[in-house]
């Protein structure tokens, strides 16, 4: 599998770290109450098809929400964070 | 043709004047530069080459490629020794040593041959029927019999010492393998400007053309070849890569292959083994050609049988000939096709034995049509194929028999994406699909495309369809006119008459296997291949599956499409560990990191220990010492009672700048750091999202925007990819920027009541303990080198570290421990610095082990109650904070001479230690010379509401039992005076 890197362009997945799903990024505000901080940190969605989840380019220290597809396993596009 | 098996003005591809000696089975043989293993036997004579994995029946070469089922062999070079190499494959030198597997003691005579007369007790599943019971032989009986009985070659049972490499490689068209088609492909692509990968198996190009030298565009094949190659050669775009096995396709384009670098040589030189390549290419074309398929029929295993197509490849390639009368039995025209050119040459064709009724009869040799081979004669050799047609039963004479079941297409690549072929009636075979592998195109009789003229045509298609597809510009191109025959084929798998009819040569599978399993219930194909282990050998049934597919359809009354088909996956051929791991192998695999301090710790005798891939001193040895202990405790005694220096660099650094830098730290950690004083130092303490702690350590303000972050040596990298995600995710507009500075600053530690003193024999400005406080932090000079100095302590003592660029690391280190020394102290390593730090009781990722909250460790008021930070919302969840919790304690032994053990389980005194009194466990424990007696630190349920308590400790993996009692985890100088002195 190869993914975009927004610094270094297509690279091996083997030069990324996964971490989960983009849901990571829409941190609750602190006292948004227990359930929203269980769903923000336990729930997720495990879709066959196309999903948006985060990877660490750890050559270039870049974060990367990638959207790629669970099933076929074609990557569409990553886009940095910042 | 008289007293040998070579045929004069043949086999261009051997030089007839470069002789080469080789060694098979301890026999001195002689064969040609240009020849494989199996050719130069073949034209020495040897018939035998191994035998059978079950019944361990003679065997001889079967094929002229990759897919051999029995020419399995052992190489032996030097003390390598590498099993299962196919001896069509492997090429020959001057010198090499080959084996033959699977005999013993030798392969004319193999006392398990024995198995072939037990073979009404050896069908599929017998393992699974015999083997049941009594059931305590399993181990000690069965299991090593059948270890020793089955299994193809042998391994030397020593490490792989030889050189493998990897290379990745980029292109705009892989084009994989260079027969007809894909060399139409390379050229058109080549010729259009696109960057192309030819990668061809073979040790040249050509593919089929070699075996059959069809004329092309009015010249004969090999010199259509040669201006190919020279085209090919001069375009500076084009790559071409012979001896390259393109080993599976991946996801994203990438597609791995396998390199014979150095494997054909005598003398390999520097040159690796093998290489193991990941090419990314944006388009491919799988222009692998097809894979001829024997017809099952009783006897179809005695050498000199033969597929058809691979009897011409060993007159035309290597100019030997594998027998001296031949008969042809095929359903399809290619078989007549070698027929005709094996008559062509000069041998003998004793008849052509075609199942269909109408083929032709016009031919230079007999040709027995509506009739079938029904069984051979000769065990060590064939000699006689029976032939039953309409006149009844006749037996020719003939050493080889050549089997044609038609071909298939070599599609694996195709399906290894979970793509599935499918059923092409005008081929009696599967095919790929358009689109099994994104970017992939199938071409020529890869495709089911078999004729010459179809195959130039059609890799020059899949050419253009791929430049078009990159939006490259795709010239037209001509292909030259080649042969256009057209391919008749009736589908016939399997015989109908009395006898073993093998469909998987490699692991003695027959029809009746097949259809055993089917009357069993295995009659799904995946059932069946599991049950019988049909293509599960190193040939991976690359003849055989699909006859055996035909054979399970007919059992259960299905359709060859219904079904179905086994899955493919990577790689197509064997690929060597050692090929995929290249480069990792030992120190590769983890490489050192080394501290500047290294090449004299090791000089100083000091054993080293692992920390990641850091390697630290664990003591430093003195004369008289013995135990690492002894060692230990005198070290700690010296920090304690003057001053030690240890190594600290391991410590992850990171530089923190910006006007927003001091905002986004208080977000990190638990504390504040935005408050700090420039000059000042603050312990802190990270926190994961989900409230536990990942990691801890200083943080430093150098100036007003300036921090230095210090983490653990474990979790360096995790703190900066979380350091990178909170900066990246949620602050991406803050004004700040970070940097990993761990290699760039050599650090020491010096720790003890003499710290200072040592210290200032080295600072060009001395300190005094008024002018740096404990817990602060200063630049400094020694010797006009600028460093840093910090005043932080790891071991309770008084103490510094102190930083210099790394490249005077080692000078420092040297002037330490002199210093050091003079004083009454000295270096230091892990072992005392661990006593030291539980002493203090100080935590490490021992304690911090990824379910530790910081009210587990007693440090909830570290978390600050005033602002947000990461970790902290989740940390006040309901069950974080309850008091039944695991929590930091101090334990030590109620009867002093007992030792205690790190990991030990905690138990209620009173209560047996079973799983329902289980209190918590040890995280650290070291002997402490300081207090005269063994302390550990662990977590108790509630512990720190129960001081003064007293616990069992029952270690029943090290077998110790004994009784501690828990106190503060702070044992010595719990109101820091030392330190702060
Ligand atoms: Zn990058």
């Amino acid at each position: 599998m190869r993914i975009p890197c927004p610094c270094c362009g297509w690279r091996d997945r083997r030069e990324f770290t996964y971490y989960g799903h983009e849901t990571f990024l829409h941190r609750p505000a602190p006292d948004a109450g227990a359930e929203a901080w269980d769903d923000y940190l336990h729930n997720r969605e495990n879709p066959a098809g196309p999903t948006r989840d985060l990877w660490y380019h750890d050559p270039c220290g870049s974060w990367v929400v990638v959207a790629r597809d669970t099933v076929t396993h074609a990557v569409a596009g990553g886009e940095g964070l910042a | 043709m008289s007293g040998g098996w070579r045929i004069p003005g043949r086999g261009a591809e051997i030089d007839r004047a470069r002789p080469l000696r080789f060694r098979f089975d301890g026999r001195d043989m002689e064969g040609f530069a240009g020849d494989t293993l199996a050719s130069a036997l073949m034209a020495a004579g040897v018939r035998v080459v191994g035998r059978s994995f079950k019944y361990h029946r003679p065997r001889g070469v079967m094929t002229a490629g990759a897919e051999e089922p029995n020419a399995l062999v052992e190489v032996i070079e030097g003390p390598q020794q590498t099993p299962n190499v196919r001896a069509t494959v492997q090429e020959l030198y001057g010198g090499l040593q080959a084996r033959s597997q699977n005999r013993w003691p030798g392969l004319s005579f193999d006392a398990l041959a024995v198995n072939d007369f037990l073979h009404p007790f050896l069908g599929a599943g017998f393992y699974y029927k015999t083997f049941m019971w009594p059931r305590q032989f399993w181990e000690r009986v069965y299991e090593p019999l059948i270890r020793r009985a089955a299994g193809l070659g042998s391994l030397s049972g020593r490490a792989d010492e030889g050189e493998y490499e990897k290379a990745y490689a980029f292109c705009d068209l892989l084009v994989i393998g260079a027969g007809p088609a894909g060399l139409m492909a390379a050229l058109r692509a080549g010729r259009a400007g696109a960057d192309v990968i030819l990668a061809e198996a073979d040790t040249q190009l050509g593919g089929r053309l070699l075996a059959d030298l069809p004329e092309i565009g009015g010249q004969g094949a090999r010199d259509w070849l040669a201006g190919v190659r020279a085209e090919l050669a001069a375009l500076p775009n084009v790559r071409v890569m012979t001896r390259t096995t393109v080993t599976g396709a991946h996801d994203g384009g990438t597609y791995g292959a396998l390199e014979r670098v150095g494997l054909h040589l005598a003398d390999p030189g520097d040159l690796p083994r093998e290489c193991f390549w990941r090419i990314v290419a944006k388009r491919a074309v799988m222009a692998t050609g097809a894979l001829e398929r024997p017809i099952a029929h009783p006897g179809n295993d005695r050498p000199g049988v033969m597929l058809a197509g691979a009897i011409p490849a060993y007159v035309n390639r290597w100019g030997v000939a594998p027998g001296r009368r031949v008969v042809i039995f095929g359903n399809n025209d290619s078989a007549l096709s070698a027929a005709r050119a094996l008559t062509a040459a000069g041998i003998e064709v004793a008849a052509c034995v075609d199942p269909r009724p109408e083929a032709a009869v016009l031919e230079e040799f007999p040709v027995y049509r509506a009739a079938q081979v029904v069984g051979t004669r000769g065990r060590m050799g064939l000699h006689t194929v029976q032939v039953r047609h309409a006149g009844g039963l006749s037996e020719v004479q003939a050493d080889v028999l050549g089997l044609s079941g038609g071909w298939n297409p070599t599609l694996h690549l195709a399906c290894h994406m979970n793509g599935r072929p499918q059923w092409d009636d005008r081929i009696a075979g599967f095919v790929p699909r358009e689109g099994m592998v994104r970017g992939l195109t199938a071409a020529g009789a890869a495709a089911g495309r078999f004729s010459t003229s179809q195959c130039l045509d059609d890799g020059a298609r899949a050419a253009g369809e791929a430049l078009a597809a990159m939006d490259m510009a795709a010239p037209e191109v001509t292909p030259p006119a080649a042969e256009d025959a057209p391919y008749g084929i009736a589908p016939f798998w399997a015989v109908d008459a009395r006898g073993r009819a093998w469909l998987d040569f490699a692991n003695d599978v027959t029809t009746k296997d097949v259809a055993q399993a089917a009357l069993e219930g295995f009659a799904s194909v995946e059932h069946m291949k599991r049950y019988t282990t049909q293509g599960m050998a190193p040939d991976q049934g690359k003849n055989s599956n699909t006859a055996a597919l035909a054979v399970l359809a007919d059992a259960t009354g299905q359709s060859i499409p219904e079904t179905g088909t086994t899955t493919f996956r990577p790689p197509f051929v064997p690929v060597s560990i050692a090929a995929l791991g290249a480069g990792a192998r030992g120190k590769g695999f983890a490489p050192e990191r080394r501290l500047t301090s290294d090449a004299q710790t090791r000089a100083m005798g000091a054993p080293m220990i692992e920390a990641g891939l850091w390697y630290r001193p664990s003591y430093f040895p003195r004369a008289g010492e013995t135990t690492w202990r002894e060692s230990c405790d005198r070290e700690v005694t010296m920090v304690r009672g003057a001053v030690g220096v240890c190594d600290v660099s391991t410590l992850g650094k990171i530089d923190v700048q910006g006007p927003d830098a001091g905002r986004y730290l208080d977000f990190l950690y638990t504390g504040r750091m935005s408050s700090l004083k420039p000059g000042r130092i603050r312990y802190g303490l990270m926190l994961r999202e989900d409230g536990h702690v990942m990691d801890d350590g200083t943080c430093a303000r150098l100036g007003e925007g300036h921090f230095l972050v210090t983490t653990t040596t474990a979790a360096a990298g995790q703190v900066m990819r979380h350091m990178d995600f909170v900066q990246q995710g949620f602050c991406a507009d803050w004004a700040l920027r970070f940097a990993s500075v761990t290699e760039h600053w050599a650090q020491f530690a010096l720790a003890g009541p003499k710290a200072r003193d040592l210290l200032n024999t080295l600072l060009d400005q001395p300190v005094s303990a008024e002018s740096l406080p404990f817990m602060a932090c200063q630049p400094v000079s020694m010797a006009g080198v600028r460093g840093r100095l910090f005043r932080i302590s790891f071991s309770g003592a008084l103490g510094y570290e102190v930083a210099v660029p790394a490249r005077y690391g080692a000078a420092l280190f040297a002037r330490l421990v002199e210093g050091a020394e003079a004083l009454g102290g000295g270096a230091y390593g892990m072992e005392a610095l661990n006593v030291m730090r539980i002493e203090k009781g100080f935590i490490t990722h021992a304690e911090i082990d990824g379910r530790v909250t910081a009210f587990d460790l007693g440090m909830q008021r570290m978390v600050s109650a005033a602002k947000d930070c990461i970790g902290k919302p989740a940390s006040e969840r309901p069950g974080l904070m309850e008091d039944g919790r695991g929590q930091l304690v101090g334990l030590r032994p109620v009867d002093p001479s007992d030792a205690i053990d790190a990991g030990a389980p905690l138990y209620t005194a009173e209560a047996p230690a079973r799983a329902a009194s289980w209190q918590g466990h040890v995280t650290s424990a070291g002997y402490s010379p300081t207090l005269q007696g063994w302390l550990a630190l662990g977590f108790l349920a509630g512990g720190r509401a129960r001081h003064g308590e007293v616990v069992r400790i029952h270690d029943a993996l090290r077998g110790r039992k004994l009784m501690a009692r828990v106190c503060d985890p702070v044992f010595l100088d719990p109101e820091g005076r030392a330190m702060r002195g």
